[in-house]
């Protein structure tokens, strides 16, 4: 793609093709303007496509043998261990990285800070990404997906937590499509469908609140079901819901600084100059409000470890894993957050965002599957248990990838190319961006 | 102005509440201190009455109508038997009942069987989404698979490592747990095939009322026979199978941390956290809204758009 850029050509932003003056089909938009031939030349040339592809050349035949042969054929969950990779990382590690859609709208819409506007549309689809790709992963899980509709519509367990989570993940996942629908609109040209969901932004975004708040928490709050397999540091009955809660927020936070990190390294030709010039003074904005979740989260641990007076096991093996887990995941980046923002260095705030969601990665996974059944052995996930769950991530990648080349997401979809060229503010009513938005936004050096 | 305002305030509000209700749910409907059916069954194992000779596993067998195990019942080999991760036997989805033998230090061997407790307030039952399982009024916890979904919430719930998953079916697996012959036996008044089948006596099976109170005068008139206490009694909110031992219960592998309460209970703290959040955030987070953006035009055209949230979602 580098190379087709560097020779002048420019990616769909526009109904009207900027040459010929004619507009663009949808089939045309799909394939970004450019030919059959030419965009399978560039794919061919890009060898991360060359990677996908042999991810799923070998993981989709092992997900087409699992539906044939069963759970058993491919995962190591047992009766002792249940639930595997599939939920562990799935599940569990998938929606707080998703968080970002509820935290930039709540940020955007409800806060009324128009200067996240830009980034607001990535953490939505990042949201909206990871809550879907969640299901997926559920539905290669569940011992028989095609009842997934089955707690909705034939038999309510309303006592049950993943009741909650259930109805919160299918509500709060229509509610994103519809947040996000709005670049779609943009794409396809639906004016009337657009203005329809801007009225409806507030009602959506307090309602991505409420679901957020409730299924996040409820994720920790399944654990409150074992508390016998569970490691006493990882458990509390009290606290659990608001650890998974409060640790949701940094995990949004930071997973969107790490998808516009990956963005602008391998896909600048889409953002526009304006994304791009703006993206490090958004970066500071949201390791600011990271860095405030990740201290209260520290907090809040302490205090459950000292509510249900557990220093004890600290002295254990286990309680070295648990240290290790909040030094690395939680200390570190924290305290890499905080350097970066202090001394406006980007590069220090990316690497520390990375580090808050491997953190992420290591307490979800410790939760569900490495402290689960403590007391009785540990298991490792089958060879294509792994498989499995790296290509659906891989898919996941894809997918993602597929959608920001097209929809405006990293660049500002311009109606009539014409005014676009006058280098009008692309986001509209940006406070202090007004006249010369690069300007305003570009005094913060790039370290890389 | 401000009259306006304010009904729109609270109609959006409604709307953000009624959006929140409709996902609902979460509140716990089960009471916290459900004690069981007070006519319900149950059975006091008496460890220190068995020998090991596996004739109940092979009455399950019988009527529950399960595949023959590799290895006859009379064959004893089965005790020495070392799973995956350093386990002895459990149950799973061909044996619904399992007897284990456990050496003790000092004195003979003692033999354990397991099987699903029955509990009083099961965890499976409550853990599940679907309501798959019910505790029937004789004290039995069944399970139908017609509506399971297969997402092994109740195995992880389940403090006695219960309920097994055939996850060799690819297009039905279901849960697969000893349900005190309920549909043969039970139902009728009559006990479980394996307590029938026992030739030491060791099971009794009786009104759980009443074979606690056996049990307790068990422990009364046989001073230094037994360790005093029932297990399953208070276990997880009582169980309708209990147990008596003549050793320490860790020592025939009981967990004997269980805490006393229902596993629901862990869960209310939360649960009880719902219907605020579904009540208290549309008016809290609009009112912050308010706050913020106030002066800013785009406010009122928002207000009056997220009226119609009110149908949308």
């Amino acid at each position: 793609m580098r190379s087709i850029v560097k020779n002048g050509y420019q990616p769909v932003d526009s109904p009207v093709d900027r040459v010929t003056k004619r507009r663009w089909g949808f089939v045309e938009k799909l394939f970004l303007g450019l030919t059959p031939r030419e965009y399978l030349n560039q794919a061919l040339k890009n060898p991360f496509n060359w990677v996908l592809g042999v991810i799923f050349a070998v993981g989709f035949p092992i997900i087409v043998y699992r539906f044939i042969f069963g759970l058993g054929s491919v995962t190591h969950s047992s009766n002792d261990y249940p639930w595997g990779l599939f939920l562990g990382f799935g599940l569990f590690v998938m929606v707080p990285l998703s968080a970002s859609g509820f935290l930039l709208g709540t940020t955007v819409e409800l806060f009324g800070r128009k200067d996240f506007k830009p980034i607001e549309r990535l953490a939505l689809l990042n949201g909206l990404m990871g809550y879907f790709f969640a299901v997926v992963y559920l539905l290669v899980d569940l011992g028989q997906p095609w009842r997934l509709p089955y707690p909705m519509v034939v038999a309510w367990g309303t006592a049950a937590v993943l009741f909650l989570v259930g109805w919160h993940v299918a509500v709060y996942l229509t509610v994103q499509i519809m947040e996000v629908s709005e670049s779609f609109f943009e794409w396809v040209h639906w004016p009337m469908a657009k203005k329809f969901i801007k009225r409806i932004t507030i009602g959506l975004t307090i309602a991505g609140i409420i679901l957020s708040t409730l299924h996040q928490g409820a994720l920790g709050a399944l654990f409150t079901y074992a508390p016998n397999k569970v490691h006493p540091l990882w458990y509390s009955q009290e606290f659990l819901w608001i650890f998974f809660f409060t640790s949701s927020i940094f995990a949004g936070l930071c997973m969107v600084i790490a998808v516009s990190t990956v963005v602008k390294k391998t896909m600048a030709w889409r953002c526009s100059e304006e994304w791009l010039s703006r993206l490090d003074s958004q970066t500071i904005g949201l390791a600011k409000g990271a860095s405030m979740a990740l201290i209260t989260y520290f907090v809040i641990k302490l205090i459950g470890i000292a509510h249900d007076n557990e220093w004890a096991y600290l002295a254990t093996g286990w309680g070295q894993w648990f240290v290790l887990e909040l030094a690395g995941g939680v200390i570190l980046p924290l305290f890499l957050l905080g350097y970066g923002i202090r001394n406006e260095r980007v590069g220090i705030i990316r690497l520390g965002a990375f580090t808050a969601v491997a953190g992420i990665v290591l307490n979800r996974i410790n939760t569900a599957l490495i402290t689960f059944n403590w007391d009785l052995y540990q298991e490792i996930p089958h060879i294509l248990e792994a498989t499995i769950a790296v290509t659906l991530f891989a898919l996941y990648i894809a997918t993602y990838r597929f959608i920001l080349y097209r929809l405006p997401i990293l660049y500002a979809w311009k109606p009539q190319p014409a005014q676009a060229r006058e280098g009008a503010t692309e986001w509209e009513s940006v406070p202090g961006a007004l006249g010369q938005p690069s300007a305003a936004y570009s005094d913060i050096s790039m370290p890389d | 102005m401000e009259k306006i305002t304010r009904r729109k305030f609270l109609s959006v509000s409604l709307a953000g509440a009624a959006a929140g209700a409709l996902s609902a749910s979460g509140q716990a409907l089960g009471a916290g201190n459900f004690m069981g059916y007070p006519e319900g069954m149950g059975v006091l194992v008496d460890l220190t009455r068995c020998i090991g000779c596996r004739t109940c596993e092979a009455a399950c067998n019988k009527e529950q109508h399960l595949p023959e195990p590799a290895l006859p019942f009379d064959d004893m080999s089965v005790f020495d038997e070392i799973h995956h991760g350093g386990q002895k036997r459990r149950t799973d989805e061909n044996a619904f009942t399992v007897v284990n033998r456990y050496d003790q230090i000092q004195g003979p061997p003692v033999y354990r069987k397991i099987q699903c407790n029955h509990c009083n307030e099961p965890a499976c039952l409550t853990s599940c989404f679907v309501n798959a399982y019910t505790k029937t009024k004789e004290g039995a916890v069944i399970y139908n698979s017609k509506v399971c979904v297969g997402c092994r919430n109740c195995m992880v719930a389940c403090p006695f490592r219960i309920p097994a998953y055939a996850y060799s079916s690819a297009l039905n697996p279901v849960i697969k747990k000893c349900i005190f012959c309920y549909d043969t036996r039970l139902k009728y008044g009559k006990p479980p095939a394996c307590v029938e089948a026992c030739p030491q006596g060791v099971m009794t099976f009786g009104h759980r009322q009443n074979i606690l109170k056996i049990g307790r005068e068990r422990i009364r008139t046989n001073p230094g026979r037994y360790i005093d206490h029932i297990y399953g009694e208070t276990e997880v909110g009582g169980t309708a199978w209990m147990y008596l031992s003549n050793v320490p219960f860790e020592d025939v592998n009981f967990d004997v941390t269980l805490q006393k309460e229902p596993i629901l209970a862990n869960a209310q703290a939360f649960l009880s956290q719902v219907p605020m959040v579904l009540a208290i955030w549309p008016a809290l987070f609009l009112g912050f809204h308010r706050l913020s953006t106030r002066g800013n035009e785009d406010v009122d055209e928002n207000i009056k758009s997220s009226n119609r949230e009110e149908s949308q979602s």
